[in-house]
């Protein structure tokens, strides 16, 4: 009797016993990063993101990440910085918000025009002014035309998860884009919750080869023109600066296609606990005569309070929106293809038409569905108000109204004295 | 679903008593979320934190305004928070006092109360009033929740220097030893 051959039969792969941990969003974001081995991390600290950036520079401190960090002198540097190492072929990641974000804005637009890989969360804060350093989505809705992908984080696992994913999808070769998931300042950020930490040679095999600057690099042996000045009305200037924005748009189109892949492999690779929708989330929507739309830590109270109203004879659904950035038209048409009334509830506010930015976008594909669907927009929970199972009851109930009646052009204010 | 609201004054360690709970209860095997509230936090300013436990997976991140248990680590501040609001009726509070529970102020909503006098016997270990890892020995023992077990072994794993390591857990087992509980009588059930 050979014992080897016993051996032999055991299986291939050993069942692991995942490691349960509680961890603040912030920490999450942080040992999401640290799973996706970058190269290059330059910060700048700021409320309500300072305690991620804290982990990472302890990460690199004790030894546990093999990464450069830089603390740099303001939001601008950071992101110049970071620019020069992915031309350079190093994976680069920052986290900032509100003012943060905005004082980054200049290289936070020519990076997603180089099409620099980057990734870089924003715990998502409300606007200034009136001063307020508390959660709200303002700070990522202003810049979300500057071709960045962003994603909208759940749960404090979905932090987790998303972060490394999104290194990924930010250099796969169709996509080629920087990404920004965004996590709820407050709500996310300093709660905390139980994760199931992933398995590091198993994300290493997810990760596969990094290749980040094949097609714009700082490289003395592969000379080029970064970033070349371009456009006006002669030459092939505009014709040039047209070819850059096609691509980008390109790039996002494709990154519909490449997150829903990449969700799906990773959850696969890691199980039922790290199986998130990609897109958009349909929830209790079978059947539904309604339902409420709602994105990020919202959701949790939201699905809650839908139970709820379920059980109490109510035929609402609810729809979730995971990746804002490309704005998922077909996942969306999907999801409205039955619903008869919708209530949208933003975390921001879209002064051009006077309503929430998910609300003003949600219309577009509402058009394209081609029927009347009566919609109302709720903005709440700005600067860290709370929304609790019961708002959304009330969401709920004045969406069930539009079924009776046309939608109000004014949108409801959540949180507000009246 | 268990809910439990933790009152201190900033410095106190009210959020770090949160998180120290939560991963106490997911070493017990549940799903756990702790929240700290957001507002104008400065030492010696009236804070909360929260606590959600549950067997199954917890969705709803907010804050919790009709708790299970109330926890209260500083002996004055009832003076002037009500401590007491939205508790369940016959929820228990968890309350740091040097006095016997008959001029303690208990709400009608309460059913049990553990009383310990926190501050006594921080000041033997620490020198100084830090009474955080005391009261969560004081909860365990008023509402048997979380394990004695589970909870030294969140403090065994956390970042506190040798000296403070020790005396969290000699904390941690007199807030549970030296803690009384009262099951009160005709209390509000409904």
């Amino acid at each position: 009797m050979n014992t080897t051959t016993t051996e032999a039969a055991a299986p291939a792969v050993a069942e692991r016993t995942p490691q349960l941990m509680l961890v603040e969003g912030n920490e999450a974001a942080a040992l999401g990063v640290a799973l996706a081995r970058p190269d290059m991390v330059a910060v700048y600290p700021i409320t309500p993101q300072t305690s991620l950036v804290e982990k990472l520079a302890k990460l690199i401190a004790d030894g546990s990440m093999d990464a450069d960090i830089v603390d740099a002198e303001g939001e601008h540097s950071v992101l110049s910085v970071l620019q020069g190492s992915a031309l350079a072929g190093g994976r680069t990641y920052t986290a900032t918000c509100g003012p943060g974000l905005a004082f980054m804005f200049e290289p936070y637009f020519r990076t997603s025009g180089m099409r620099l890989p980057m990734v870089m969360t924003i715990v998502t804060r409300d606007g200034i002014t009136p001063q307020s350093v508390w959660g709200g989505h303002q700070d990522a809705m202003t810049v979300r035309e500057a071709g960045w992908i962003q994603l909208y984080c759940e749960t404090v696992q979905e932090v987790l998860d998303t972060t490394v994913m999104a290194f990924r999808l930010a250099e796969h070769h169709d996509v080629m884009l920087p990404v920004n998931v965004c996590l709820d300042g407050n709500y996310l950020s300093y709660g905390a919750s139980r994760v199931e930490m992933p398995d590091q040679a198993e994300v290493d095999d997810f990760m596969g080869r990094k290749d980040v600057n094949w097609h714009v690099a700082l490289d003395p042996l592969r000379p080029m023109a970064v970033d070349p000045l371009t456009g006006g009305s002669g030459g092939t200037g505009p014709e040039t600066f047209v070819r850059y924005r096609r691509g980008q748009c390109a790039g996002m189109k494709n990154a519909l296609r490449v997150i829903t892949e990449l969700h799906e492999d990773w959850a696969r690779r890691f199980g039922d606990s790290h199986r998130f929708a990609p897109l958009v989330e349909e929830y209790r929507l079978d059947d539904a005569e309604y339902a409420i739309m709602t994105l990020g830590s919202m959701t949790g109270a939201a699905k809650d309070a839908v139970d709820e109203a379920r059980a109490a004879g109510e035929k609402v659904g609810l729809i979730k929106i995971k990746t804002f950035s490309p704005f998922p038209v077909e996942a969306l048409k999907h999801a409205l293809r039955d619903v008869r009334a919708l209530g949208v509830v933003d975390r921001s506010v879209n002064f051009r038409w006077n309503c929430g930015p998910m609300f003003q976008e949600t219309l577009g594909v509402l058009y394209r569905l081609g029927r009347q669907v009566p919609a109302q927009s709720f903005i709440g929970g700005l600067a860290g108000a709370d929304l609790t199972v019961a708002t959304f009851h009330r969401v709920i109930a004045e969406t069930r109204a539009l079924l009776e009646r046309p939608a109000d052009d004014e949108p409801v204010w959540l949180n507000a004295k009246d | 679903m268990y809910e439990v609201r933790i009152h201190g004054r900033g410095g106190q360690g009210a959020v770090l008593a949160a998180q120290l709970l939560a991963t106490a209860l997911v070493f017990d095997g549940k799903y756990a979320v702790s929240i700290p509230a957001f507002g104008f936090e400065r030492r010696g300013a009236p804070v909360v934190s929260f606590i959600r436990a549950s067997e199954q997976p917890i969705r709803q991140l907010t804050n919790i305004y009709a708790p299970d248990c109330i926890i209260c680590v500083d002996p004055t501040l009832a003076r002037t928070v009500d401590i007491f609001a939205g508790l369940k009726p016959g929820g228990a509070m968890v309350q740091a006092t040097s006095r016997p529970l008959a001029e303690v102020t208990v709400a009608d909503s309460v059913g049990t109360v553990g009383l310990c006098d926190a501050v006594r016997i921080a000041t033997e270990i620490f020198g100084r009033p830090i009474t955080n890892t005391l009261m969560l020995g004081a909860f365990a023992r008023t509402t048997g929740q979380v394990s004695l077990a589970a909870l030294k072994k969140v403090i065994e794993q956390s970042d506190f220097r040798h000296a403070g390591l020790a005396q969290n857990l000699t904390a941690l087992e007199r807030g549970y030893e030296e803690t009384t509980v009262h099951t009160l009588e005709r209390r509000i059930t409904a």
